[in-house]
């Protein structure tokens, strides 16, 4: 099973923690601090599986981002891999290109598909059509709420003016480094040639 | 995608981010956690949009890595709100906040509930999910039946179902227990029939988990799975959106394989035979690609094809096949495949006559111990590892040492102790084992933990021919001029102890060698300076006639640290000072080390240790644990030099002499300062302690025999042990092996358990799993050998009392090395009785004959089954029993006092009902039970205790059924439970009141089982 699924970024600085088995809090900053030290500091070109205390973590980077997926010592790590792929492309199609920066200013989203895709540590869907409907099903009962409470929809109403606005100044201060799935660095190394 | 509209939140990420270090990060985030408490703290006036803004912050907080002690409860309180938004952060941010163990997720159990049974599609799925990810106990306890409902409902559509089918595993996790409901299995493999992957792949999930613990139920599954691969791998029959890099659901197709791993053998000719056309078709039409995601999935069915075809104990053919294969994997430029190739191919190792091709890759594995990643490199040693044997013990070794040198830290203590077992395992002759761990020690001195210098100390002390040679090697160690501590402290102790055999050597005086270790003197720290001590005595007793000069210098040394503030090397200095001036008891005392007692090396214990770490059972373990590992068969080669007869590294064996040592300690301090009374044992304890000490540590299962034996028989058996050894030389003494723990302790706990060990000493472990219906019983017994090498004549015999039918299956005459063998042990209860079944076990391990008699755990408590009754049936049944011998009462008195709650709980552990309130005097205690046997079948047995508040030792009892046997022995069973001794005393279970063996003459005397019982 998965133990818990971490996204970080070079700097070390966490996007996305989400645990399946029961850690306290002290015990998830020490993985934190102790993984963000032992993957960010990897070579390219290095395998994606490293052992760390009787468990291994399967990672992959996408531009800026490690996402990073820890398992038991005998599960199947390929599989996990592309588990992780499998979250990224979906993440690609929900916000059309993803970057860090769509991950940190909508970091629920994040949560919301990752939850569609997980659950107790195992993989619950592996139909990216079947998760983009329900996580766009979601959105909609959201919207429709909203608009219930006509109140509150004003104001979000002009939040969101003023809020386009302030995220095109964002966008300037931070251009960001997409991973679209053609331009991530993975597939730099090279296929097995067996 | 806008960001949606919490704009708050967008402006509190941003001014993180826009902080220029972590103090300016730390000021923003404490302002905003004030804000958020003050606003939390009056809460009425929040609006549902504030409160999910707040508690949105909150998780941001947190995974920016900072504490949140607080907003838990609003936080948990959200999942109540009657709206969708909320509620689904409300179940989202507690999911990521809190872990199951937190006391506020119980506050939310009802809610949660109300969810899952209410009609609401999308509050189901909130509850599922969050319960599927951090639900614990409580959660599985209370939600199990509701969730098993979800997953079998017709009515309830896909995206609902899946969920339910990994919540329930997760519950499962939780609580084993919650799938132990009447027609489950069958449920669950109608589930396999499934059209939707979705849920198929989850219900997929929840398989592999509940085959992973016991597959005995699940039978009706394999055909499902294999039909299941079919579809996906030979048929390719699933939707489009099912297909990845158009491969069908890689993920169904790992899973599938991996339950099917959990079944011992799959039988059924047909299905065997397509399940093998489906691997043979991944195995080989599996190819490589450019797209990195679809050669990952593919390759991903393809390991698990193969650990599966490894399972099923293929042909010869589809092995070797598959070894080609990982070959071909280890040769690869890209890393990821050449790891798993390396893995792989270590769990190859454990299907039998695999290991000669494999040795053929044995370059190409070298090749990647040196290659730029770690993570490479550990597998590459691990696969080295296991593939070592006699036959490539000398490459393997010798690589690893000159690996040595140039690996990275992390990986040299590891590395250290897998050269030291591989050297003591596969010796081909024991110079060398000597040559490989000094240069191991001179290599990696820090990484060599002190086991492995105690083990060649041990080596050397009971192999003679090889003393001088090591002698010699640590002499021109010492040579060196600038040498690691352990070095140090190995070639002192082996100069000490056998220098003198070099004497006629140049350069190896007593002098001289007394110089070069006393150079190294300034450079080591106190617990080194100890041994150099000591070696300082030895060389001065074996210096005959004495030189004086030599002597003097000697004393100097001793009388400098006769005033060491270490307490330590303090009292060895005044020691040894004071006995070297005693002249001929010296010899006595500080003689050569006597030879050691063969035990498990602890350095190989250390290694299983590590290994054991993960907790959860995988299939691979448990096939290793049933297979005899070729790594871990010792050869049986000869020795070059040696005469021992055991093997080229076994232990010149002198069984007792552990409680010798013991005896030799225990003398020591009771005698207090007449030291030549002990001239036997001719040690020192403190030299004694130098090496015995700290191995007895790291080996458990000798040292807790040790001290439990002092413990227990203090003076005695110590006084007799060393009487024996007084009179007969230390090799007689042969069948003296001493088991480990106390047995009767483990007999009366394995009376409430249904599993544990029955037995154990240093070269075999019986353990008993059990499982009770009726009055039937099937035990099993574990005979796991922990040596080395095989166990002979092994034989087995039950006595069993006349009442129980019993029947052993086959045990092999031969454990082979470091085994478990299982035997089946069936048990039928004819008629009550309290007489003990007994196990009469012998075995031979080289010279020394064992035998044990055991008491086995057919208790009548097994056939005890909890009953309830209500208050009416009882005293209908109590008032039909009228008097003996179908009712019989009987003051007890000597009881161990106890409360009444105390006496309840031991009531409750020996399966009998406690019914409280039912006797309306607040003392009494009344109870019942229902007896399984083949004569009475269930008979309902009640029971009534009426204590006295002011003397507890005493009361009155009074035992009803409708059989006067089944009345009288669980009266008689009953009285033995309240007088008995304390049960975790290590004192022998308490023998039945002599009453007891006058009531039932006939049966105890003709019985062999029961008179046996009554002797042990």
């Amino acid at each position: 099973m998965i133990h818990f699924v971490l996204l970080i970024n070079r700097q070390g600085k966490v996007r996305l923690t989400k645990w399946y088995s029961p850690y306290s809090q002290k015990e998830r900053s020490k993985v934190i601090r102790e993984l963000s030290g032992v993957i960010t500091t990897r070579g390219p070109k290095l395998c994606n599986f490293v052992e760390w205390t009787g468990f291994k973590v399967v990672y992959r980077r996408y531009a800026s981002l490690y996402f990073c997926m820890c398992i038991d010592q005998d599960d199947n790590e390929l599989e996990i891999l592309e588990i992780i792929h499998h979250y990224v492309e979906i993440l690609d199609r929900y916000f059309g290109s993803v970057c860090e920066l769509d991950l940190i200013f909508n970091f629920h989203k994040a949560y919301y598909i990752l939850d569609e895709i997980l659950i107790a540590g195992e993989l619950q869907e592996s139909s990216k059509k079947t998760v983009a409907r329900l996580i766009a099903a979601q959105d909609s009962l959201v919207e429709a709420a909203k608009e219930q409470e006509s109140s509150i929809s004003n104001i979000i109403a002009q939040v969101t003016k003023r809020f386009t606005a302030e995220a095109a100044e964002i966008g300037e201060h931070f251009p960001a480094e997409r991973f679209s799935i053609q331009g991530y660095r993975y597939t730099d190394v090279d296929v097995c040639n067996v | 995608m806008a960001l949606s509209g919490m704009r708050g939140l967008s402006v509190f990420i941003s001014d993180v981010r826009n902080c220029q270090n972590k103090e300016q990060e730390r000021l923003r985030v404490d302002k905003e956690l004030g804000n958020i408490r003050t606003k939390f703290k009056n809460e009425k006036g929040l609006s549902p949009y504030e409160k999910k803004k707040y508690v949105w912050k909150m998780l941001y907080i947190y995974m920016l890595g900072y504490d949140v002690d607080f907003g838990h409860m609003e936080t948990v309180s959200l999942i109540s709100a009657p709206k969708y938004p909320e509620k689904q952060v409300g179940y989202i941010v507690t999911s990521c906040l809190l872990n199951e163990n937190h006391d506020f997720l119980r506050l939310a159990i009802n809610t949660v509930r109300n969810d899952i049974v209410g009609r609401n599609e999308t509050f189901q799925c909130l509850a599922l999910t969050m319960i599927g990810n951090i639900g614990g106990r409580e959660f599985a306890e209370s939600l199990a039946p509701d969730v098993q409902r979800l997953l079998m409902s017709s009515s309830c559509r896909p995206l609902v179902r899946k969920k339910a089918a990994l919540c329930l595993l997760r519950l499962y996790r939780k609580n084993p227990d919650v799938v132990n409901v009447d027609g489950w299995s069958d449920q669950m493999a109608q589930l396999l029939d499934e059209r939707d992957l979705g849920v198929l792949t989850s219900a997929m999930s929840l398989l592999v988990a509940l085959v992973s613990n016991n597959h005995d139920a699940y039978w009706s599954c394999i055909p499902k799975c294999t039909r299941i691969l079919e579809r996906l791998a030979r048929n390719q029959d699933v939707p489009q959106e099912y297909t990845y890099y158009g491969i069908p659901s890689p993920w169904l197709q790992v899973k599938t394989m991996r339950a099917l791993q959990y079944f011992p053998a799959i039988e059924d000719p047909n299905t065997r035979r397509s399940l093998f056309e489906v691997l043979q078709r991944i195995l080989m039409g599996t190819d490589v690609v450019k797209n990195v995601n679809k050669n990952n999935a593919s390759h991903a069915v393809l390991f698990e094809a193969l650990a599966l075809v490894m399972h099923l104990d293929a042909e010869k053919e589809m092995m070797s096949q598959c070894v080609a294969l990982l070959g071909k994997f280890i040769a690869v430029r890209e890393p990821n495949i050449r790891y798993l190739g390396l893995e792989n191919m270590a769990r190859m190792l454990m299907v039998t006559d695999m290991q000669d091709i494999i040795k053929r890759h044995q370059a190409q594995i070298i090749t990647s111990l040196k290659d730029p990643d770690i993570s490479i490199r550990r597998r590459a040693l691990d696969l080295l590892y296991g593939m070592c044997d006699v036959s490539n013990a000398k490459d393997i070794v010798e690589e690893l040492l000159q690996y040595l040198s140039t690996s990275d830290f992390a990986m040299r203590e590891e590395l250290s102790l897998k050269v030291a077992i591989l050297a003591e395992k596969f010796a081909p002759d024991l110079s060398w084992y000597v040559d490989v761990i000094l240069q191991l020690i001179d290599k990696a001195g820090d990484f060599v933990s002190d086991d492995i210098w105690f083990r060649v100390v041990q080596f050397v002390t009971n192999n003679e021919d090889l003393q001088p040679y090591a002698a010699l090697k640590a002499k021109e160690y010492l040579d060196k001029p600038a040498i690691h501590e352990t070095m140090v402290k190995v070639s002192a102790y082996l100069l000490g102890e056998f220098g003198h055999l070099l004497a006629r050597r140049p350069g190896c005086s007593a002098k001289e060698l007394f110089s070069l270790i006393h150079d190294k003197l300034p450079t080591v720290s106190p617990p080194a300076i100890s041994i150099l001590l000591s070696s300082y005595a030895k060389i001065l007793m074996h210096t005959q006639p004495p030189d004086p000069e030599l002597q003097n210098q000697i004393w100097a040394v001793f009388r400098k640290y006769e005033s060491c503030i270490d307490a330590e090397i303090q009292q060895r200095a005044i020691e040894y000072l004071a006995l070297s001036r005693k002249g001929a008891a010296l010899m006595d005392i500080l003689a050569e080390m006597p030879k050691f007692p063969e035990r498990q090396s602890s350095l190989i214990k250390k290694a299983e240790d590590a290994e054991t770490d993960t907790a959860e059972k995988s299939a691979i373990k448990l096939r290793a644990q049933q297979q005899t590992s070729n790594a871990l068969v010792v050869t049986d080669q000869q020795p070059l030099n040696g005469t021992s007869p055991v093997g080229p590294l076994s232990i010149v064996k002198v069984p007792s002499m552990s409680s010798d040592m013991d005896a030799g300690d225990h003398g020591l301090t009771q005698s207090n300062g007449s030291l030549s009374e002990m001239g036997q044992h001719a040690t020192t304890p403190d030299l004694l302690g130098d090496l015995l000490g700290p191995v007895a540590i790291e080996a458990p299962p000798s040292a807790s025999v040790q001290s439990e034996q002092n413990f227990v028989s203090d003076q005695e058996v110590s006084s007799s042990v060393v009487d024996v050894l007084a009179l007969a030389p230390a090799e007689e003494l042969t069948s003296a092996v001493q088991p480990i723990g106390n047995i009767a302790e483990r007999f009366q706990n394995l009376c409430l358990k249904d599993s544990g060990v029955l037995y154990e000493d240093p070269y075999i472990q019986i353990g008993i799993k059990a499982e009770w219906r009726m009055h039937h019983g099937r035990l099993i017994l574990f005979l796991g050998n922990k040596n080395t090498s095989p166990l002979v004549s092994v034989l087995a015999l039950i006595l069993s009392p006349a009442h129980l039918k019993m029947e052993l299956s086959l045990v092999p005459e031969i454990i082979p090395p470091r085994a478990q063998v299982q035997c089946p042990l069936e048990v039928v209860n004819i008629r009550p009785s309290r007489d003990v079944a007994v196990l009469d076990f012998s075995y031979k391990f080289a010279t020394s004959l064992v035998n044990v008699k055991l008491r086995l755990p057919a208790v009548l408590n097994k056939f005890l089954q909890p009953a309830s009754v209500s208050m009416e049936e009882f005293f209908n049944q109590w008032r039909s029993l009228s008097g003996p011998p179908l009712k019989l009462q009987e003051v007890v008195r000597g009881v161990r006092p106890m409360t009444l709650l105390e006496m309840a709980n031991l009531f409750t552990n020996y399966r009998l009902t406690v019914l409280p309130g039912l006797d309306p005097n607040p003392n009494n205690l009344a109870a019942c039970t229902t007896f399984c046997s083949e004569s009475t079948r269930a008979m309902l047995c009640l029971v009534r205790i009426e204590t006295d508040p002011a003397d507890r030792s005493q009361l009155r009892m009074t035992i009803a059924s409708g059989d006067p046997m089944l009345t009288f022995e669980l009266k008689e069973f009953i009285k033995e439970l309240l007088v008995a001794i304390l049960m975790t005393s290590p004192a022998p279970a308490p023998t039945p009141p002599p009453a007891t063996e006058l009531a039932i003459p006939a049966a105890a005397s003709t019985d062999p089982g029961a008179m046996l019982a009554g002797l042990l």
